[in-house]
């Protein structure tokens, strides 16, 4: 079944700046822009913390979510439309899981996973799903469509090459945000030539697969990904501040699971402290409202929750150190009990945070990995994994890399005048004495 | 910090050697539907829910000597046994684990076939839905697996008495 308005009596565009244009011809995707879960958006920052390293990176999930929705429309519209192994009839799904696919996600979401044990593509499902003016729009197509476009987010949708355009090792969802990351980070990582992959993506069975002609430009494509993690995503600085932040939620969560009466009671956050979160209560939280009670807090008496906020508004960010847990947990431990008879509390000012990225897998049988490769289509018509052909692809193949850091508050470690031993001990296990 | 790698451990100490990473995956994952307090965050995969930060927790415990992988060749694939080494029963001993008991269900887990809690935890990660309907999403997505009706129901009874077990 088809959207009952069908089709706009004129093309509505969105000025981009890293498509150029995003073009909306279908009703369906105009009525689901105009929702106000999907607006809800606009107030959510794509990269979390990452503005207080690169202060450009101020862009948010509405864009990112625009820009895969026009990558989708492109491929269906214009690559894959009369190829007989693409079915025609999936195109509103696709079009409307690839628009919806970040509905879910909530301010500064990684840091309020980790704390609160959300899950933002639960909320995503809950959304959709849900009593809402998105479900409401999608219900119009059939009964049964929110729960299908619900099912191709959460990759459980049986054809797979619409699962497989939005979540894949080479998706519409990973070429928006590394080329959209880097035109507002500002770095010159993250360039590749998506003309080229669209131009060569063929559906072939239950995968989209890439004609061996373009290999050279998916060769560029992870090796963007690959540098993005390192130069962007993971950047020291932008995990401190993330380290921060997840500090002022922990006290704030423990100071109200005490009875601690807040001078500006976080009434946004009752159900989130106390697990009973409902999908409306999410919808209503964005990072205006999180920031607005940081600032509030920065007057609190509580000491830790003031200090960790005015270090977070004003960018007064904990300094790192290389740590190597295999060799240094002995280290660790020393450290932990030096900042306690110092006064400062380990459980919030020494912190170790861990990062980690595959940039490349493939499928080995019994491995239990799980990832879908990407497939190369060959002249003769045979299918071939990617790092098989690619010698660039197979350096960086299965290899994990990871990195540790322990950070914690300098400016505090250089005022332990009165503790001149535990000050002295400290700087030498922190390698700055 | 390793708050969540000590309850990785503490399965391992409970149920003993588990031999292949997918049924590790699948059983954190059962646990974690008994409400038991693990928070690594599954995807749907190729073999069902799937958590690549539970991967990421295993090879950092193996990395630190508290977890033994051994590789093995078992016909066309590898396989993996995990034990827990002298070192992490040492460090295990020194963590204070916030975790219910975890014995006899962790044991009753890893006595079954990977396969069969591949199917348990695919039934789990639809138990929003209808049984009929989960029937149905079970057969579509996991039709390489062959699964027969009375696999379906085994699973099912499985799961109930996984849950009067907690």
């Amino acid at each position: 079944m088809a959207y009952p308005k069908g089709k706009l009596s004129e093309e509505k565009v969105f000025k981009d700046p890293v498509h150029r244009y995003v073009h909306v011809r279908d009703a369906l995707i105009w009525d689901l822009i105009g929702t106000r879960e999907f607006q809800r958006l606009r107030r959510i920052k794509q990269l979390g913390t990452t503005y207080l390293t690169f202060h450009g990176a101020e862009h948010s999930r509405f864009n990112h979510s625009l820009g895969v929705y026009e990558i989708v429309r492109r491929i269906v519209d214009d690559v894959f439309k009369g190829r007989p192994e693409w079915d025609e009839g999936e195109r509103e799904l696709v079009l409307s899981a690839a628009l919806l696919h970040d509905l879910g996600h909530g301010p500064f979401s990684h840091s309020f996973e980790k704390v609160f044990h959300l899950d933002h593509e639960s909320f995503t499902r809950d959304i959709i799903l849900g009593q809402t003016e998105v479900n409401e729009v999608l219900r119009r197509v059939s009964d049964d469509f929110p729960k299908h476009v619900a099912e191709v987010i959460a990759k459980t949708y049986q054809n797979k090459q619409v699962v497989s355009l939005i979540s894949s090792q080479i998706d519409a969802d990973r070429m928006d945000y590394l080329q959209r990351d880097a035109y507002y980070t500002g770095v010159s990582y993250g360039h590749f030539d998506m003309e080229r992959i669209l131009r060569v993506m063929r559906p072939r069975e239950d995968q989209i697969v890439m004609k061996q002609s373009g290999m050279h430009a998916v060769e560029d494509y992870i090796m963007s990904r690959y540098q993005m993690y390192w130069q962007v995503y993971f950047h020291p600085v932008t995990r401190s501040a993330e380290v921060i932040l997840t500090k002022i939620l922990h006290r704030a969560k423990e100071l109200h699971e005490t009875g601690y009466i807040f001078t500006h009671a976080p009434v946004h956050f009752y159900s989130i402290f106390e697990g009973n979160v409902t999908t409306e209560d999410y919808i209503k939280l964005d990072e205006s409202i999180v920031l607005f009670y940081f600032q509030a807090w920065e007057d609190e008496e509580d000491h830790v929750l003031a200090d960790l906020c005015r270090r977070f508004m004003n960018r007064r960010l904990f300094q790192y150190t290389e740590f190597n847990p295999n060799e240094e947990m002995t280290k660790y431990f020393k450290l932990t009990a030096l900042f306690k008879e110092a006064g400062i509390d380990p459980d919030y000012y020494l912190v170790v945070d861990s990062s980690s990225d595959l940039p490349y897998d493939f499928y080995r049988p019994g491995e239990e990995e799980e990832r879908l490769p990407i497939h190369l289509l060959t002249q003769s018509g045979h299918i071939k994994e990617l790092s098989r052909q690619s010698d660039i692809v197979d350096a960086i193949s299965g290899k994990r890399r990871t990195d540790h850091k322990l950070y914690f508050p300098m400016d505090l470690i250089v005022d332990m005048s009165e503790k001149a031993e535990e000050k002295k001990a400290i700087m030498k296990l922190l390698g700055l004495g | 910090m390793l708050k969540e790698h000590a309850k990785l451990m503490k399965v391992f100490s409970e149920s003993g050697e588990i031999v292949g990473r997918k049924k590790l995956q699948k059983m954190i994952y059962i646990a974690k539907k008994l409400d038991l307090p693990f928070y690594e965050k599954y995807d749907f995969h190729f073999y069902g829910p799937y958590s690549e930060e539970l991967t990421l927790r295993i090879e950092e415990l193996c990395n630190l000597g508290f977890l033994d992988e051994m590789k093995e060749k078992k016909g066309g694939y590898f396989q993996y046994r995990y034990s827990l080494t002298d070192n992490g029963k040492e460090f295990l001993d020194q963590c204070e684990v916030d975790m219910p008991d975890l014995k006899v269900l962790t044991q009753q887990m890893n006595e079954q076939s990977s396969r069969f809690l591949e199917l348990v935890s695919t039934i789990l990660y639809f138990d929003d839905l209808p049984k009929d309907e989960v029937k149905e999403k079970v057969f579509t997505i996991k039709s390489k697996q062959r699964y027969t009706d009375e696999e379906f129901e085994a699973a099912l009874a499985y799961i109930d008495q996984l849950k009067e077990l907690n």
